[in-house]
């Protein structure tokens, strides 16, 4: 009993923290972008601005949800709910600290990686359904990046599973107490942010939406809480995968001192910064660029990865 | 890559830059003298309209969003009879005080002209006529044209500025 | 043609011509100020300068004037010279000593020849400080005002105005730095030319005086090329619109009919366009005895459409001042059968006589180009000067035409106008005018001849006898008129182009057998000749080969209709042989036409009130309309588009210029909006001119040609219509923003390939669609020179308009021979004959305040012998009673004495506002008015 209520509590404080922390991403992510462009960025509402995020939805959701007499109905219905959904089944298995976290699958790394390529469709549906040759061609923009990025996505991931010797979240954060997996698995690491980055469509590689070439590309038709829900889908994936970054890479929970969520909260946040960074300062590529480096670049190095991991680990034994 | 990151660092070292944003309307900013905000129809030094309706700024106009007609009154004064300016369209670019020759269109430091209704932003030459000089206090067009002017305050052929007196038409001696 | 090398390059060049003309014709930009194509070259501004060479290896040259220079074969000059380049800037620079500081308020400033010189040497700052001179500016009439301080002394505007025009009143006094010109006091400027002042002067010295009323510049104007419509002549126009209202009228410039000019009533009658008793929406009678109230434009149809339903008779009246295409559309409405002409019976059967005469005889009708290389000329009953005014400016200049030999002996150029009038003197070329008053052109006339129309005619048959003695002779010639005829006969046999010249204004069909027989009399002899005859309206040629009968017949044809329903049987025997036995007519279509102005008001008062109902199509609110149980808005020349066909037989489109506000649209399409809603159309509807245009045609071949007048409606440039707005065209975001601030889109315009916007083509379009002259650098009319091959020729691609009627080559024509007998007076009663004015006698122009206020005032015309005769003095007030008015109606009219009228005849001025509507010739008697015993004014 206690068993099912502490499940419960747990999905309902985590639903909720995810929400309000990617709502309240959205104001972090505008504030910092305002810190490093020389500027205040929304300051207005509330104290620091704080409460933008309130506005932003009680904005959105007075909004016209109007859906377009030429689209797909039932699929343009569809598309948003599908990231929402999938980038929060995805926060399922993160094992946030001890005890604290949804489920603890022994197949949570896979479970993970399924979830972020369902997301996909939800990108290519919505450009479909909108029925707009921008949309479409954001859509089918989404489709390719997501295929080319998964590939390496799951296999710079190998070498950790490798290492930890388990597909289980929580027994790879163990396997990092002596050595956070960022230092033998660096070049896994560095694939992995780059694949990362590319699954949650954020600059630099935001080809989908490209709003100056594709005015906003898959989401052009979407207005109200319908965009509200790519706009949280996307916010939520950012925290999803510096969350497993953090899990996989820099030891979840494990930390001197402060308790085991302080650390996985404090980590995971300098991580979503980093990427805020990225945004920041970083120019979007041009689509054949992405696709070479995709293929040319990562791929190549992460299967150099999995070779030496491999390597080392038959030879040692380890 | 090398430079990807080198950028990354030099934007991360923007956070200890102080933010450039002038907090307007709580701040407010510093205009320069010859900035050009909204326009005026301007008088001479004796309260007349110095606008004599030429059709030059409407032609400078590279948006076409002023709009006049040209009469004249009893005292041959040339004047606009209507004076439209839509600044809906008008971008502030000051072709149209470049091109008056009589500075009697002006463009001044105000800009605080926001509206709900672009109705409003159609104004009339009520709303755009001063009544001082503006930025030129002492010219008078009239003062150097060569037309008569009858009236209080007028002008005859000979009077204005470097005008030797009428020809004498019965004058035979050289 | 010629070789010449200009800045050492060769170019082929037109021999005899002066290097400025070639230059401009090249395509150089030579910058020029007192040259003019029609005036020719005095070199009094220097503006033209350029460098000449002896030969190739000349280095140093020598400044000559462009415009006083003949092109000599293998000529080698330089206009890029710097020496040349820098005389021309320091002449403008010296010009613009005295130039004052106007350009805002100058109303010329936007097509100023002086800015576009000024501009074109580089004199771009003005570096005198001193004291400017100053004049003081004289009042000119209404129509030109005058602004002295601007002169730079070119001496264009005396020179078109006294030695092309002929005007006396205006000329350059004063001396050395002071040169005035100007009238010797205040006052109307006498010539009806007065107008053209405003294009010649190349400042603004001479501006238009009713644009200035309403002053718009010409980068603003919305343009399209258009037809005047205020006389038969046919010349072409560039009207003017802004904010709704058309501006101005301005010259477009067609090599063959009006060449770089216009009259006075031509150029300023446009403002009845703008008046205020303009019929803008439908109106609708609801009930007879009700007044006409606005209705909107479908119940206005759907009144017609019961009017014509159930079927009602309809018959329909046309109009020689609507376009051929309305006229035709109201025929195709009611059918042809029942199709009236708008023109009364005699003025029917004049214009059917030129009609029959034209088409059927030797003599081929000259345009106005050919009229001014006329060298022996007879003018028989017509008062050119008022009726067709440029048609006397052309035989102004064919005056010049045989003593051009006197100058060609001495080798001295035609252009170099000076040099030619002091070889020349005062020697001039044959013309003879016989006319029933004086005229303006007499003191160019070889002989004069004044008599009474048929007097006039007896003249033309003796001269005609004189050149072919199997001509019918004339019994009973005084020997003085037989001398006259015999020399008139011998400068017309000697002459190489001999040119006749009549036409409606005297009223009286001898005149022109008269006319048609000098004509044949020099054919049959082998003779060439040239044979021109003015009719009153801009369409009246056009409306006659429309066909139809006069309105006259309509009137007996309803009247006595009416009088057969109460069943007396007589008014129906004296109805015409073109009457059916159906007499019934319920309702009149009247298009584009005051009948008040065409037949006695008694008579049409009987007519309008014996129809059940009447429909009238017109722009005006007048006589006629009010008495209309429907009147449709039709729209002016300025508004609709169509063809008229000129005294030439010249076929000219002219096209919509604005769209006006209100239902105001064709009168074509208000007949095809009846036909639609009553069902009656038979066929394709039409959807745009070009459609009726081709019905037209294909239904009447003579009017076949018209379809080629101008290029139809889907015709492209680079896939780009010719835009009506010049590419400056300023407001168009904020000129309705005052109603709206969401800027319309551009109106379409189905019938012509000219957009209303300022997107398109802005190259050289065909001649005939040509909105304005403009060129880079050449904002005047000026840049007309860009616009033809050779600067003073025609237009680039031929002059505008087709030729509807050639003559028969070499056809032995037959002879008139109902020689009237000579005039005798009657005892008690006058000939009263009608005299044209330039300024009042046309129903449209006169509405144009301008025009009213010179507008002649009714008056009698009488010889100061029969004045003597009846008591009467000038000045006093007469009573004039027609024999043909039964009801005793009169006209109290104060009595002008005119020495040269032929006794016994009267002249009454014709289609004055008040007189409109008498038929003249007519016989009447005339008595002297007490005070006190005036009755029968005219309203």
């Amino acid at each position: 009993m206690s068993e099912l209520a502490h499940t419960w509590t747990n999905v309902v404080v985590i639903l909720i923290f995810v929400f309000s922390f990617a709502a309240l991403l959205s104001w972090i992510e505008r504030r910092l972008l305002g810190v490093w462009q020389d500027r205040y960025g929304p300051n207005r509402v509330g104290p620091f601005g704080v409460l933008q995020s309130v506005a932003d939805a009680i904005k959105l959701l007075a909004k016209e949800d109007w859906i377009p007499p030429f689209a797909d109905k039932a699929l343009f219905v569809l598309a948003p709910a599908v990231i929402a959904i999938t980038t929060l089944l995805a926060f399922a298995v993160v094992p946030v600290a001890p005890g604290i976290g949804v489920v603890d699958l022994n197949i949570g790394l896979l479970f993970f990686l399924a979830m972020s390529s369902l997301g996909v469709y939800s990108i290519v549906l919505g450009g479909w359904a909108s029925n707009n040759k921008y949309s479409l061609l954001g859509g089918f923009r989404a489709a390719a990046q997501m295929l080319s990025y998964e590939v390496f996505m799951g296999l710079s991931l190998m070498g950790v599973v490798m290492l930890a010797g388990s597909f289980n979240l929580r027994d790879i954060v163990t396997a990092q107490e002596g050595l956070w997996f960022c230092i033998p698995q660096i070049l896994g690491l560095i694939t992995f942010t780059v694949a990362g980055i590319a699954e949650a469509r954020r600059l630099p590689f935001d080809l989908p939406e490209a709003e100056n070439e594709l005015v906003a590309g898959f989401h052009t038709e979407y207005s109200s809480m319908k965009f509200g829900l790519f706009f949280i889908g996307e916010y939520v994936g950012i925290i999803v995968i510096s969350a497993m970054m953090v899990t996989l890479f820099f030891g979840g929970w494990l930390g001197p001192l402060l308790p085991p969520l302080m650390w996985f909260l404090l980590k995971t946040s300098i991580i979503i910064g980093f990427f805020i960074l990225l945004r920041a300062s970083l120019p979007r590529p041009r689509y054949d660029q992405l696709m070479a480096y995709g293929w040319k670049v990562m791929l190549p190095l992460t299967l150099f990865n999995l070779l030496i991991t491999g390597a080392i680990v038959l030879a040692w034994g380890l | 890559m090398w430079n990807a990151l080198k950028t990354m660092w030099t934007i991360f070292l923007h956070m200890f830059h102080r933010p450039v944003t002038v907090q307007y309307p709580d701040e407010k900013p510093y205009i320069p003298p010859r900035w050009r905000g909204r326009i005026i129809l301007s008088r001479d030094p004796d309260g007349e309209e110095r606008c004599v309706a030429c059709y030059l700024c409407a032609a400078a106009c590279p948006v076409d969003c002023i709009a006049l007609q040209a009469t004249e009154d009893e005292h041959g004064r040339r004047y606009p009879e209507f004076f439209r300016i839509n600044f809906s369209r008008c971008i502030f670019c000051g072709y149209c005080e470049e091109a008056c020759p009589t500075d009697a269109i002006q463009l001044t430091s105000d800009f605080e002209m926001g509206e709900y209704d672009r109705k409003n932003l159609v104004y009339e030459k009520e709303d755009l006529l001063i009544d001082g000089p503006g930025k030129y206090p002492d010219y008078n067009f009239y003062r150097v044209a060569g037309l008569a002017i009858t009236g209080e305050g007028g002008k005859n052929k000979g009077e204005a500025e470097n005008e030797a007196p009428p020809v004498d038409l019965h004058h035979l001696l050289p | 043609m010629t070789t010449i090398h200009i800045d050492s390059r060769p170019y082929i060049a037109q021999d005899g011509d002066n290097l400025l003309q070639q230059c401009l014709s090249l395509g150089f930009n030579l910058p020029y100020f007192c040259w003019h194509p029609a005036l020719g070259s005095v070199g009094a501004c220097r503006q033209c300068a350029i460098k000449q060479f002896k030969n190739e290896d000349d280095q140093r040259g020598k400044i000559v004037m462009a415009c006083m220079t003949p092109v000599t074969d293998g000529a080698r000059i330089s206009i890029d010279d710097p020496e040349a380049r820098e005389f021309r800037a320091s002449v403008v620079e010296w010009l613009m000593v005295n130039h004052p500081h106007d350009c805002p308020v100058c109303d010329e400033g936007g097509e100023c020849h002086l800015q576009d010189m000024t501009v074109m040497t580089g004199h771009a700052y003005r570096r005198y400080r001193g004291r400017k001179r100053t004049f003081h500016n004289q009042n000119l009439g209404p129509l030109v005002n005058h602004e002295m301080n601007r002169c730079i002394q070119c001496y264009r505007c005396t020179r078109f105005y006294r030695d092309y025009a002929g005007g006396r009143d205006l000329d350059a006094l004063a001396l050395r730095n002071q040169v005035y010109f100007g009238r010797h006091e205040d006052g109307i400027l006498e010539s009806e030319f007065s107008g053209n002042l405003v294009e010649v002067c190349p400042t603004g010295v001479f501006t238009d005086k009713t644009l200035k009323q309403h002053y718009t510049r010409k980068w603003d104007l919305q343009t399209a090329p258009s037809v005047c419509v205020h006389c038969g002549l046919g010349c072409n126009t560039i009207p003017g619109e802004r904010y709704g209202t058309l501006r101005r009228i301005r010259n477009r410039f067609n090599g063959a009919v009006n060449g770089y000019f216009l009259c006075d009533r031509g150029r300023y009658g446009y403002e009845f366009v703008n008046n205020k008793h303009r019929i803008r929406q439908p109106l609708l009678r609801k009930a007879r005895g009700a007044a006409l109230q606005s209705a909107i434009k479908h119940d206005a149809l759907q009144h017609i459409a019961a009017l014509l339903s159930n079927g009602n008779r309809v018959i329909g009246i046309g109009s020689p001042r609507a376009s051929v295409e309305s006229n035709f559309a109201l025929r195709t409405l009611v059918g042809p059968e029942r199709f009236y002409a708008g023109v009364s019976e005699q003025d029917n059967r004049l214009l059917a006589s030129i009609l029959d005469i034209l088409r059927q005889g030797p003599a081929r009708s000259p345009s106005l180009h050919e009229v001014e290389l006329a060298d022996a000329v007879l003018v028989l009953g017509e008062d050119v000067c008022n009726t067709a005014p440029l048609l006397a400016l052309a035989l102004r200049q064919s005056v010049r035409t045989q003593p051009q030999k006197i100058a060609e002996k001495m080798h001295i150029p035609h252009w170099n106008d000076n040099a030619v009038r002091e070889a020349v003197q005062q020697e001039r070329g044959p013309l003879f005018i016989a006319t029933v008053a004086g005229t303006k052109l007499d003191d160019v006339a070889t002989r004069t001849f004044r008599a009474a129309p048929g007097d006039l005619a007896r003249l033309g048959f003796a001269v005609a006898h004189a050149l072919d003695s199997s001509a019918p002779p004339v019994q009973d010639m005084p020997d003085a008129l037989q001398e006259l005829a015999v020399t008139i006969a011998e400068a017309l046999k000697t002459a190489e182009r001999p040119m006749i010249i009549s036409g409606m204004g005297c009223g009286d069909r001898a005149v022109i057998e008269a006319a048609a027989n000098v004509a044949w009399s020099l054919s049959n002899t082998g003779h060439p000749v040239e044979l021109c005859f003015t009719v009153p309206e801009c369409n009246s040629l056009g409306a006659a080969m429309t066909g139809g009968v006069s309105f006259e017949s309509a009137f007996e044809t309803v009247v006595s209709g009416a009088a057969c329903n109460d069943n007396t049987a007589d008014a129906a025997a004296e109805a015409s042989t073109d009457v059916t036995a159906d007499f019934s007519v319920d309702t009149i279509i009247i298009l584009e036409n005051d009948l008040y102005q065409r037949a006695d008001a008694a008579v049409v008062d009987r007519f309008l009130a014996a129809a059940k109902h009447v429909v009238v199509i017109d722009h005006m609110d007048n006589a006629t309309c009010a008495r209309a149980d429907v009147v449709l808005p039709a729209g002016t020349f300025a508004e609709a588009d169509g063809t008229l066909v000129n005294n030439e037989g010249r076929a000219q489109r002219f096209f919509q210029v604005f769209v006006p506000e209100g239902d105001i649209q064709e009168s074509w399409r208000w007949a095809q909006d009846i036909m639609t809603i009553t069902g009656s159309c038979k066929g394709q509807p039409w959807m745009n001119l070009d459609q009726i245009t081709a019905s037209c045609a294909a239904a009447i071949p003579l009017l076949q040609p018209i379809l080629h007048a101008a290029p139809p409606a889907d015709f492209r440039v680079g896939g780009q219509k010719i835009p009506r707005q010049p590419h400056r065209y300023s407001g168009r975001t904020a000129m309705r923003a005052d109603i709206s601030v969401h800027e319309p889109k551009p109106p379409e315009d189905p019938d012509a390939p000219l957009s209303f916007s300022m997107e398109g083509y802005l190259g050289h379009p065909p001649s005939a669609l040509i909105p304005r002259f403009w060129a880079p650098g050449w904002n005047s009319g000026q840049a007309v020179n860009k616009f033809q091959d050779e600067v003073g020729l025609p237009l680039a691609g031929g002059d505008p308009g087709v030729r509807l009627i050639e003559p028969v080559p070499a056809r032995k024509a037959e002879y008139f021979s109902n020689v009237p007998t000579a005039f005798t007076r009657h005892a008690d009663e006058w000939l009263v004959v009608p005299l044209h004015h330039v300024f009042g006698s046309d129903e449209l122009s006169v509405l144009a305040p301008a025009i009213a206020e010179l507008a002649a005032r009714p008056y009698l015309a009488l010889n100061p012998a029969d004045a003597a005769e009846l008591g009467l003095a000038a000045g006093n007030e007469s009573r004039l009673q027609l024999l043909r008015a039964t009801d005793g109606t009169g006209y109290s009219l104060p009595v002008q004495l005119k020495p040269e009228l032929q006794r016994g005849v009267a002249g009454l001025p014709a289609g004055l506002p008040g007189l409109a509507g008498i038929i003249l010739p007519a016989w009447g008697k005339v008595t002297r008015l007490e005070i006190g015993m005036k009755q029968g004014a005219p309203p």
